[in-house]
């Protein structure tokens, strides 16, 4: 299991009612439905996997988040879970908005394009970064909004979203970021993970 | 037609007051059954069929001699896998199988009954077969499933029995019968009616049937469960047996021959009254509108986990239309998962074998009897 998942599943309490949007195979779905004994319900664009949650006895929606968030109602989860996916919307922002809607808190994974990595590949290489978290080339790539975490950091608190917490993935190793130091791990992290509340 | 096998029935004694007011009591529903109910009982799945099915759902259909309508999906090892569940199908009251009917022969006049039947919708077929589960003692069904019209029936089942069944599988159907759905289906009634021989319904079921008119209102609704690409790649414009054209009115076309083959071959197996009632009962059906034009209310005592399917090609109920019903639960936190498969063979795709649709179905209700089981919802 990713070391992500772990961490998100920290972050979710026992016995809520989960909503996993982009939720892919449903890895991390079955994991919380296992450990945690939580109603986790999930939306997926992708047919293919769709079909396999829902073979795996998962209740998955076919859909588009930009699209299918609004058949659910306000506050209707107790936590709604973005896994690495919001750079891949058309609007970023709408979908922060809907997310903050549904669910009473938020959990939004950033692949983070303000690494190290990513940084001296464009600097030196004067190429587009291709990393383990985001593999494609600039021609291919679903990703059409990247951004670092210092600016989803500065993204919520300029729309007066709430950071509950922020937790820094480089490898296996987890840290807290801080306004403090965010700087620096925003050099370092692989992948930001953000509990975020309206 | 079916007085010569041996077919399951029970007789359901009590009255049941039907939604066009009348009452019926003391008569036949005829059934099927698959695989084994278990000791605990917790392994029935309830399968409605569609417009022209019967309680033959699997194995060769003794009546007809051909295999069984869902045969694709029912039997050992298939998406309703009968080494696990039991597996209960029931004809439709309306219908021609052994269920009450136009065609029942009313004892006093010893004729069928023709147009004299009231008018039946899918809560009274609903409610009908609901006495199924008194007989087999069934205290919750594990499954209800259907397509096409017997999705319809998943969906009042439901709404009418809450909490009588533990997951339910509409495939390819609506809450709610469209204009468009009405109006292929009023074509067939009138294909049928301006038969010479229907005589208001009153044939005598033997030598004279409106058999033409009930052909031509398979043709028309055998178009509605095909998609356009499919019948291009699977006819084009291929003739039928010839060379050439023969400028005249025979079928030219394999599409035409085709048609008048399916036509033929259906009024050997059904009845044209009971086509009447049952398209009647699906243009009548509107879940949305029985609980004031809000859906989610038909849904909202039931914990009954939902899995609707609907296919991409099916424009005779469209995926926009089984995901109103995905959105109405939504709206009221049930529990629901939904897909829309990828296929070119139209409506009729939840009949056929669709490997993704099947394998998919199996795996879900495997997976879950085993989810259920284990942590005893």
């Amino acid at each position: 299991m990713k070391e992500e998942f772990k961490v998100i599943s920290e972050l979710v309490d026992e016995k809520s009612r989960v909503l996993d949007v982009g939720c892919g195979d449903g890895i991390l779905m079955e994991y919380l439905s296992k450990n945690k004994v939580v109603d986790v319900r999930g939306l997926e664009i992708s047919k293919e996997k769709v079909k396999k949650c829902l073979s795996n006895g998962l209740s998955v929606v076919e859909g588009d988040a930009e699209h299918d968030l609004k058949q659910f109602p306000d506050l209707s989860f107790d936590y709604v879970i973005l896994s690495q996916t919001l750079q891949a919307f058309m609007s970023p922002e709408n979908v922060i908005k809907d997310l903050l809607r549904v669910g009473k808190k938020v959990i939004v994974t950033i692949p983070n394009f303000g690494h190290w990595k990513v940084r001296v590949d464009l600097l030196f290489k004067g190429e587009m970064p291709i990393t383990k978290n985001l593999p494609y080339e600039w021609y291919n790539t679903p990703n059409l909004h990247m951004c670092t975490i210092q600016d989803f950091y500065n993204f919520c608190n300029s729309k007066g979203i709430s950071i509950f917490k922020t937790i820094s993935l480089n490898g296996k190793k987890t840290s807290k970021i801080t306004s403090s130091n965010l700087k620096f791990k925003n050099l370092i992290s692989e992948l930001g993970i953000f509990l975020l509340e309206k | 037609m079916s007085n010569f096998v041996k077919m399951k029935s029970i007789t359901i004694k009590k009255p049941l007051k039907l939604d066009c007011g009348k009452e019926i009591s003391n008569f036949p529903l005829a059934y099927e059954t698959y695989g084994n109910l278990n000791e605990k009982k917790d392994n029935a799945i309830l399968i409605f069929h569609a417009l022209t099915g019967d309680q033959f759902a699997s194995d060769i259909n003794p009546v007809t001699n051909k295999e069984g309508w869902w045969n694709y999906a029912v039997g050992p090892g298939k998406a309703f896998d009968t080494e696990k569940f039991f597996v209960i199908c029931a004809n439709v009251i309306g219908g021609c199988m052994g269920s009450y009917g136009p065609g029942t022969i009313d004892p006093v006049t010893n004729k069928p009954i023709g147009t004299n039947f009231p008018v039946i919708t899918i809560n009274d077929m609903v409610n009908a077969q609901y006495k199924l589960l008194d007989h087999f003692k069934i205290e919750k069904l594990f499954a209800v499933a259907g397509g096409s019209m017997g999705g319809m029936q998943v969906l009042q089942f439901v709404s009418n029995f809450p909490n009588k069944s533990k997951v339910a599988l509409p495939i390819a159907c609506t809450a709610s019968h469209s204009a468009q759905n009405i109006a292929f289906n009023e074509l067939g009634r009138q294909a049928i009616m301006s038969d010479i021989n229907w005589k208001n319904g009153l044939y005598d079921g033997k030598k004279f049937n409106p058999d033409k008119g009930l052909a031509v209102a398979r043709m028309a609704a055998h178009i509605t469960y095909l998609s356009k690409k499919g019948l291009q790649e699977k006819f084009g414009r291929n003739l039928q047996e010839r060379s050439d054209l023969k400028f005249g009115f025979d079928a030219d076309f394999q599409i035409e021959s085709y048609l008048r083959y399916q036509g033929s071959v259906f009024v050997d197996r059904f009845d044209a009254n009971s086509y009447l009632y049952i398209t009647r009962a699906m243009d009548y059906f509107d879940l949305t509108k029985q609980y004031d034009g809000n859906l989610s209310k038909a849904f909202k005592d039931s914990k009954t986990k939902f899995f609707i399917i609907s296919f991409t090609s099916d424009w005779l109920y469209p995926t926009s239309e089984n995901k109103d019903i995905v959105i109405a639960l939504n709206a009221i936190g049930s529990d629901v998962g939904f897909v829309e498969i990828k296929t070119d063979k139209g409506h009729d795709s939840f009949l056929l074998d669709v490997p993704d649709f099947l394998s998919t179905i199996k795996n879900y209700l495997n997976t879950t009897y085993l989810n259920i089981n284990e942590r005893r919802i």
